[in-house]
This record gives structure tokens, sequence and C-alpha cells, in this order.
């Protein structure tokens, strides 16, 4: 079991509140990913969660007890740090037997333990090497080997993969999906990466400012958006924001339309563009439009459109899949 | 990319200091070994003939010199053990965050820089003195018999002394080691469920391996020559209960004025000394390396 409740829970930092009031609901076996920028306050919710800060007020429920005052260790949660936080003077096997050691199991149990865990993480031929004679990705395995040894009822991710490059970005991300599939345990997942938060996340939850915006799936977050912030930060490439006499024509102070929301033609449309920037990536072109009018405006389209720096397109937006703003930058 | 020519350039730009410092060494060190070979006393000048090995025979003969031995690595062990243990202690409680931090760092570097007359002087007439040092009015108005420190136990009082400087030394090398420790890892271990004891024992210790060796090898250096502190107390007495190597050469030297005896014995503290400094570096080295 891993359910975890957040009540009412707020962090200040002297004057500063980093997190104003926080409700949030975290259900036995789901993949949360907290996404936003940096600054936002992502960490800090995390670590409350672990308990490496005390909350400031309200209350955090585990499995529907209260967790508030409980030691880090007591709370049956584990943690892969943004820097691994490995031990650099014990081996790989030590490390991940740790916490197995801290709390007493005798030596063949942890290291049947850690042996089930390096075969699950790809790391047996390693384990007798130091931290310092692994790449990236294996001292990130490492740092999740610790982890799951424990076999904690939840999983705590704070930027695991910000410091891999990204082609092994990718991999470790599926890596990770499919453990969390295999085992079956909470997670929370922090990162200011839209697509990690899109491709991983069974619930994403959008924060700004210490304060969540929306909480939804992936595709619910990506359909409908229930603000600017939100709409501007779920979606690669950015959504297309609008507003001023184009705005009102559609009935709304601003409008969003997604670069894949549009039909582009060399001959007729809505509005006329130059391009500024074509980028073709083989499967899809993004085509970087200066409007008059509307300014730039980003498109997406097939891998073959036919055009260059400098030619004229027509651009209309596809009606159905339009987004209508307040002037509260509230989703109308 | 370094050519021959550079390279004999190098040397040769090199070659005054490395002469120099050749010399520096050299000289005096071959002069000790000469002397020890002479029969040479001060009260007899003019009178210096070669007397092979009779010097170190004598030295290594005397009754004195294997106290003195025995009195150096009491006076090193002890010292050692009780700054590093005690500049774990003091490192890991500098190290929480206090009111007033920088200060009290700063009081616990100062006993560093007092002489080592001076704190010794101080520690004998105003601390230790059997009739009107602290611990004797302490120990009064606890009910307790006063100790006379330097004559009943001067070999452990001494050391207290010299623990005392150098204490803040390793107090301020622990403490910068300390500080390199990444918090996340304290984090870490925190919640792989380790309690304090245990990260000082998996975490903390073995992250200050390396300074705690730097600690060792240079108090060692020092340590063995420790000689201030014991000619303004207790003058290597009762008897020679708080001789050591460097003390009892000194007495050959200026008090007996056998230069000859003094030289060997110089030589013979040099032999053991590097004898110590391999053992350590065997020992402990290793945790340099890397
Ligand atoms: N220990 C601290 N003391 C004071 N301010 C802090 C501390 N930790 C974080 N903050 C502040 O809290 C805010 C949120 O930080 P953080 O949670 O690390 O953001 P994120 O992980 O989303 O990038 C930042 O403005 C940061 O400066
Ligand atoms: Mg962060």
């Amino acid at each position: 079991m891993g359910s975890i409740r957040l009540e009412n829970v707020s962090k200040h930092f002297g004057e500063h509140a980093v997190i104003p009031s926080i409700d949030l609901e975290i259900n036995d076996g789901e993949f949360v990913v907290f996404v936003g920028p940096s600054g936002c306050g992502k960490s800090t919710l995390l670590r409350l969660i672990a308990g490496l800060e005390d909350v400031t007020g309200g209350r955090i429920l585990i499995d529907g007890d209260d967790a508030t005052a409980k030691p880090p260790a007591k709370r049956g949660l584990a943690m892969v740090f943004q820097s691994y936080a490995l031990y650099p003077h014990m081996s790989v096997r030590s490390n991940i037997g740790f916490p197995l050691k801290m709390a007493n199991l005798d030596k063949a149990e942890i290291d049947r333990k850690v042996n089930d865990a390096a075969a699950i993480l790809n790391l047996t031929d390693y384990l007798e090497r130091k931290p310092r004679a692994l790449s990236g990705g294996q001292r990130q395995r490492v740092a999740i080997g610790r982890a799951i040894v424990r076999s904690p009822e939840c999983f705590l991710f704070d930027e695991p993969l910000s410091n891999l490059d990204a082609a092994l970005r990718v991999n470790m991300r599926l890596e990770i999906s499919e453990l969390h599939q295999q085992l079956g345990a909470t997670s929370i997942y922090v990162t200011h990466d839209q697509v990690e938060a899109m491709t991983m996340a069974d619930k994403i939850v959008v924060l700004r400012a210490g304060n969540i915006e929306q909480v939804g799936s992936p595709l619910e977050l990506y359909r409908s958006p229930a603000n600017l912030f939100v709409a501007g930060f779920i979606g690669s490439p950015k959504m297309n924001f609008i507003d001023g006499k184009a705005a009102e024509e559609f009935g709304a102070h601003t409008i969003g339309i997604r670069p894949e929301h549009v039909a582009l033609s060399t001959e007729s449309g809505k509005w006329m563009g130059k391009v500024a920037v074509s980028e073709h990536l083989g499967s899809d072109t993004f085509l970087h439009v200066d409007v008059p009018e509307l300014g730039h405006i980003t498109t997406r389209t097939d891998g073959e459109f036919p055009v260059r720096h400098g030619d004229t397109v027509f651009i209309s937006p596809d009606p159905e899949r339009l987004y209508r703003f307040n002037a509260d930058g509230l989703a109308a | 990319m370094a050519t021959t020519h550079t390279h004999s350039a190098a040397r040769l730009m090199m070659a005054p200091s490395v002469i120099l410092l050749l010399l520096w060494m050299i000289v005096p060190l071959s002069m000790t070994v000469y002397f020890s070979f002479l029969r040479y006393n001060l009260l007899m000048p003019g009178t210096e003939s070669f007397a092979g090995f009779m010097n170190y025979r004598f030295f290594l003969t005397d009754p004195a010199f294997f106290q003195a031995i025995g009195n150096t690595l009491i006076l090193v062990g002890g010292v050692l053990f009780a700054t590093v243990a005690g500049g774990i202690a003091l490192a890991l409680l500098l190290n929480q965050p206090m009111f007033g931090q920088g200060i009290v760092r700063i009081l616990v570097i100062a006993p560093f820089f007092v002489m080592p007359t001076v704190s010794a002087l101080v520690w004998k007439n105003m601390l230790m003195n059997p009739v009107n040092g602290l611990f004797a009015s302490l120990a009064r108005f606890l009910g307790f018999q006063p100790i006379d420190f330097l004559s009943s136990i001067p070999l452990t009082s001494i050391s207290l002394i010299v623990a005392w400087q150098w204490l803040p030394f390793a107090t301020l090398i622990l403490l910068t080691a300390l500080q390199s420790l990444s918090e996340e890892q304290n984090e870490a271990a925190e919640m792989d469920g380790a309690n304090a004891w245990n990260r000082l024992i998996y975490i903390i210790l073995p992250h200050m391996a390396r300074a705690i060796t730097v600690v060792v090898l240079i108090e060692t250096i020092f340590l063995l020559s420790v000689f201030a502190e014991i000619l303004v107390t207790t003058n290597g007495g009762p008897g020679t209960e708080s001789t050591n190597l460097t003390y009892l050469v000194y007495m050959q030297a200026l008090l007996q004025f056998d230069v000859g005896g003094a030289s060997a014995g110089g030589i013979i503290a040099v032999i053991l000394a590097n004898i110590v400094a391999i053992f350590l570096v065997r020992m402990i080295g290793k945790n340099l390396e890397d």
C-alpha cells in the first residue's frame, strides 16, 4: 500500500512562503509527476513528503496514518537524488546493500536482495566497482538499486535524469517506466521537463510558485488545460497564444492554437505569413511563420512540406481544437 | 610538447635552487655525522680525536635511551589519539549551525597561535601548580587531595599540554573536510535508515579518512621533536621519566658538553624518525592516493 495525502501542507523558509498551501491525493500504485519551472517548489514538496524538511503547517498522511512527525526512515519511502548521492568509498554492492544493512538483515539475505536488484538493473558485472568507476547512467542505476532493495511503499525521484545526456535520458525514462510497471509501487517523480512528465505520468501535477495549477492525466492536461500557464507548459512545441482583434473574432480574450492543430497551405487560408525558419526533422517539419498583426506562429506539418525561408504560407486554425481563455487567463 | 631542449633548459633553471636545498640539508647532516665519530667534549677543547663507534655505543647502551624512545612514542601516540578523537568531536560540534559560529571557530583556533613555551608555562604555573593552580583549587573544592601533576604524572601532563596545542590544528583540518561532505549524501543515508551513529561510522568518518591521514602525518613530524614544553615544565624529570629523544640529545650536548655523544644521538633520532615515517606511510599513506 502506498497512498499519500497532503492536507493543507505549507512550507515557509523564514518569511518566504515557498509553498503557501497544497492539498493533493496520490493513489496507491500511481506514477505521479510534479512538473513546473525551476524554483517553483517541486523539490521542496518532495522533500516534505520524504521528511527531509519539516512542514510549516498541514498534515501528510501515508496509507491513512499521520506521518507528519515521522523521521524519513520510518515513512517507508525511498528517494533517488538528482546528484545520485552514492557513497563514494563503498562498492556498488555495499551501496545497494546499505539500507538493508541499516535494517539489520543478515548477510545472506542482503546478498540475495542485492543480486536480485542488480539483475533487474543490469549491474551484475559492476557490483565490486566503486561509483567513481561507473558511467553516469550506471550511477543512476545504482541509485535506483539502492531505492528498490528496500521494497518501499513509494519511490521519490528528484530530477533523476537531468545529469544524463539526451540519448541516455530517453533510455532511462523507458527503464524507469518499465520498472514502475514491474514493481507496481507508487512513484512520485519531479522534473521541469514536460516531455518526461507527458511520457511517464499517470497523473501530472503542474506547479507554479508553490501552487498547484492543475492535476490530471497527460491527455487531460493536453486536451483541456485549465489556464494559460498549463496550456503553455504542456505540449511541445509550445502552444501559440494570440490576443487582440483576432481573438475577439472567436469570442475570447486570448486564443491558443497548438502547432499541430493548424492546416497549412501554400495557396489559401485564413492567415497569410512568411516563413522565418523551417526545421525539417524528417518525420515532421516545424515552420516558424511571421504573420503580420498576429506575430510569430509556430506550426507543425508533415515531413515533406515544400517551403523554405521567405516563402509565403497560409495558416488556418482547426476551430474544433482552438483554446479560448478569458481576461484572467482561465479557460473559457 | 616538451622537447629535449626545453627539458635541459628547465633542468638548468632549477639547478640553483636544487643545489642550494641540497647544501642546506647535506652540510649540517654530514657535520653531525662527522662529529658523531669524534671524541669531542666542550670542556676539553682542542683534544678532539677519532672515536669510532664509541659515541653510538654509549648512547645506545644508556638506560635513559630506551626510556626516551618509549617516552617519545607514548607522547606521539597519546597526543595523536587525543587530537584526532577530540578534533573529530569538535569538528562535528562546530559544523552544527549555531549562534556566533564565526567567533567560536576563531576562538577554537586560538591555542595554535600561542608559543609552546608560553602555553607550557601557563599550564605549569596557572593550571597544574599543586598549590596555586586552578586544578588544585578545583580538587580542594571537591574535597580531593590536589595532584602534583608535573612530578607525579609528568609524561601525561606534558601530553595534555601538547594535545591542547595541537587540537586546534586537527579540528581545523577535520572541520574543512566535514564541510565538504555533500548534504545529499547525509540525507540519502538518513532515508536509508542510518541513525546518527551509523552515519558517523559509515559516511562521515570514511569521508574524513584522507584529512585524518594528513593530520596524523603532519602532527607526527612535529611531535617527534617536542622540546620546549619539556624544557620549561619538567626538565625531563623526575629522573628521566619525561625525557624524550630530542631532550636526551639536548642533555648530552649542553648539560654534559658532549658534542660527539649528542651528534650520535641526533643521528639515531633521525634514523628512528625515518623508521616511524616509513611505517606511517605504509600504514595510512595509501589513503592519500587517488
Ligand atoms: N533551505 C532553503 N532555504 C531557503 N530557501 C529555500 C531552501 N530550499 C529551497 N528554497 C527556495 O524555495 C524555492 C523552491 O525551491 P525548490 O523546491 O528547490 O525548487 P524546484 O525544485 O522546483 O526548482 C526557491 O525559491 C528556493 O530558493
Ligand atoms: Mg529541484
